[in-house]
């Protein structure tokens, strides 16, 4: 089958017909980045009547990650001349809390930062470079959290001691449920990623419909999975029926990977972590293990931080809980866009904001 | 204006454009240059000239579907051509690393001229210096052109309402074989560099006199960095249609993969022509029957719509804008 198919199956006008002629109003959150991409990127959005409104999630990797990480980071990558800062493309551009501070800007001042399609790649680059040290950024949830941990196992295997990694691992479920425990959240059903559901399994999700009553499907990534998922939702809201829906059994099983998930277990271990814009959740983050801790970059490399947090009008915290549609922040398009982005949901790829300003911004 | 010079600002996007416009081009202000056209048009003594340069700094400079050399002719000679420009002379600098293999130089320079004999251009004058090992990465050209105006009628504020946009080909395949042949997660794709000499392709075109409006060939940011040029500041908009921009499979399956999207990623023997509806279909026929146009498509028209911007309607009917490329897509691609 080729890609096209995807993007476009058979039918889908009709679908498409069918939710314009729908009344309800309905609020449904894509959890995850790469879902707020395919739906700029296909227009979906333009398709479907004003009461059906998709928000944004916190499922952006880059988009949650704590400023206080990006300002160790960057002082890691200044205090220690011997580091190589191996990290996905996305972080590059993530201002620190100090104004006009990113990897790109400490790189093009000398600091070595190598852009890596995989953790394996960092392994490669620490094999390569026996005088330096590797620190590799491992951030996003359960879907990139298997890469690292397969890229530890292969250092201990190779007997590397100049590759470490810096966890920013996060986990979906502790996320969702802190944001179904806020007070005004107002969302009616959610859009759950396929990726991340490939790992964890059907049973990921069940939560979502067995303790919070929430019509939920977890979907695919081309236009088509997404338009069929809508109709799902909304089918499950009109007939008061939430349950959870797999439309992405080509890739979802029930219980998801179970060698990943033991290999996961194996080297990292549950911890609090913080989150852009949600603050501190507990049991929400993955960190390597104490008997590993000779990996672990934020035990080998110290740094001191000055606290440097000031206000500066970025609102990305609204609308990674859905509060905010990003046009709606202050900052949005004057100040703030992809070529000088204040907040990180402008900065990836997959940030709301970066969707918004690149796709809809009419 | 950021106080470094950060990798963004050689994408061929925004950042560049900001680079040209606050830095570079208000201390050299004068009425040729200030078109930020692909070439100058410059009159000596009742002769209209078309000049050009470009560097090529691409890594691997032996990649899939040509090499550093080849690139470095047909940039500069592709400029040319689309200005309306019959392509004459060239000038070639090389800066080399020292140690650089002088059999990988020979192969170069065959490469160059044996672009140059097709193209009908001859290299006039060079330059060669040598820096020390670590301060270049293996070879970087420059190449400056003279062509002599041919068809003097192309321009940007000729653009008007109703006229059509045509790809010569398919899209992003230069940018999609750099990344191939430098990541090994998708090395295993056989997608083949564009690089090719387009004044012929561009001749062909321009022989349909004025109803031709503006041809581009559209490097680095892809068709949709091109797109934006042709209407950012004016009133005029740009609508494309998903389905009809040709995309090589292999192109897009790996674009896919990496995160990249075709439409930014760059060409190297592709000519984006904006012209009168009423030639299309027949420029369309002819391209069809050339050798690097088998591909061609109409892909958009020109509207008052959504002023200066480019909006695509994608495949599920939906619309989106298409923006000017935002940050490095892929540094040294050419």
């Amino acid at each position: 089958m080729q890609l096209s198919q995807f993007k476009k199956p058979h039918d889908i006008e009709k679908i498409i017909d069918y939710l314009n002629t729908v009344e309800l109003k309905v609020n449904i959150m894509e959890v995850c980045g790469t879902h707020t991409m395919a739906i700029a990127k296909s227009g979906i959005k333009s398709l479907l009547p004003t009461n059906i409104r998709l928000i944004s999630g916190p499922g952006c990797p880059v988009c949650v990650t704590d400023s206080k990480d990006i300002d160790t980071i960057l002082e890691i990558c200044k205090q220690y001349k011997d580091v190589i800062i191996a990290t996905y493309g996305d972080m590059l551009k993530v201002p620190g809390s100090r104004y006009g501070e990113s990897l790109e800007k400490l790189r093009a001042q000398g600091a070595k930062v190598e852009i890596v399609y995989s953790a394996l790649d960092a392994v490669e680059l620490a094999k390569n470079n026996p005088e330096k040290n590797i620190v590799f950024l491992g951030i996003g949830f359960e879907t990139t959290t298997p890469g690292t941990v397969l890229a530890l196992e292969e250092a201990i295997k190779l007997g590397i001691n100049n590759f470490f990694i810096y966890s920013m691992h996060k986990l979906v479920e502790p996320a969702l449920r802190a944001l179904l425990n806020e007070p005004d959240f107002d969302i009616d059903a959610f859009l759950c990623p396929g990726h991340v559901g490939a790992v964890i399994g059907e049973e990921g999700f069940e939560f979502l419909v067995k303790e919070f009553n929430k019509p939920s499907v977890i979907c695919g990534f081309e236009a088509g999975d997404i338009i069929v998922s809508i109709y799902k939702m909304v089918e499950q809201i009109k007939n008061n029926k939430p349950q959870l829906e797999n439309e992405y059994t080509r890739v979802v099983k029930k219980n998801g990977n179970l060698l990943i998930k033991e290999k996961v277990e194996k080297y990292l271990e549950v911890s609090d972590d913080n989150w852009r814009g949600l603050g501190n959740i507990p049991r929400s983050g993955l960190k390597l293990k104490e008997e590993y801790r000779e990996f672990d970059a934020e035990k080998k490399f110290k740094v001191y931080l000055v606290n440097t947090e000031k206000e500066n009008g970025c609102q990305c915290g609204e609308v990674i809980k859905g509060k905010i549609e990003p046009k709606e922040c202050k900052l949005f398009a004057k100040v703030c866009s992809p070529e000088n982005p204040i907040g990180p949901c402008m900065v990836s790829s997959e940030g709301a904001c970066a969707a918004h300003y690149k796709y809809l911004n009419f | 204006m950021d106080e470094i010079i950060t990798l963004s600002y050689g994408s061929g996007g925004k950042k560049t454009s900001q680079l040209i416009e606050e830095i570079i081009l208000p201390p050299l202000a004068n009425k040729e240059l200030n078109l930020l056209s692909d070439g100058a048009i410059l009159e000596i003594q009742s002769n209209k000239l078309a000049f050009s340069t470009d560097s090529f700094v691409v890594s691997p400079y032996f990649f899939p579907g040509g090499d550093i050399g080849k690139l470095a002719v047909c940039g500069t000679v592709n400029d040319l051509s689309v200005c309306g420009a019959t392509p004459m002379y060239l000038s070639l600098s090389f800066i080399i690393e020292e140690g650089f293999k002088i059999d990988d130089l020979k192969k170069i320079v065959s490469s160059i001229a044996e672009t140059a004999q097709k193209c009908n251009v001859k290299v006039v004058t060079g330059d060669t210096k040598v820096v020390e090992k670590g301060k270049g990465d293996g070879i970087f050209i420059n190449t400056s052109g003279i062509g002599v105006i041919k068809y003097d009628f192309l321009g940007k504020d000729k653009i008007a309402e109703g006229d059509t946009v045509i790809v010569t080909g398919t899209v992003g395949d230069h940018g999609a074989a750099i990344m191939a042949s430098r990541n090994k997660l998708v090395d295993e794709f056989t997608v083949k560099s564009d690089c090719a000499p387009l004044n012929e392709l561009a001749e062909l075109i321009l022989l349909y006199g004025n109803k031709v409006k503006i041809l581009r060939d559209p490097t680095r940011g892809g068709i949709a960095t091109t797109l934006n040029e042709f209407v950012e500041g004016g009133h005029l908009s740009i609508e494309l249609y998903e389905e009809s921009i040709p995309i090589n499979d292999e192109t897009n399956s790996l674009c896919e993969i990496l995160g990249i999207d075709p439409l930014y990623s760059a060409n190297e023997g592709k000519i984006l022509a904006i012209v009168d509806s009423s030639i299309a279909d027949n420029l369309i026929n002819d391209l069809h029957n050339s050798d690097y146009g088998k591909n061609a498509k109409i892909i958009g028209k020109v509207t008052k719509n959504y002023p200066a911007k480019v909006v695509l309607h994608t495949l599920l009917g939906g619309k989106r804008i298409l923006s000017k490329l935002t940050g490095a897509q892929l540094p040294r691609i050419c």
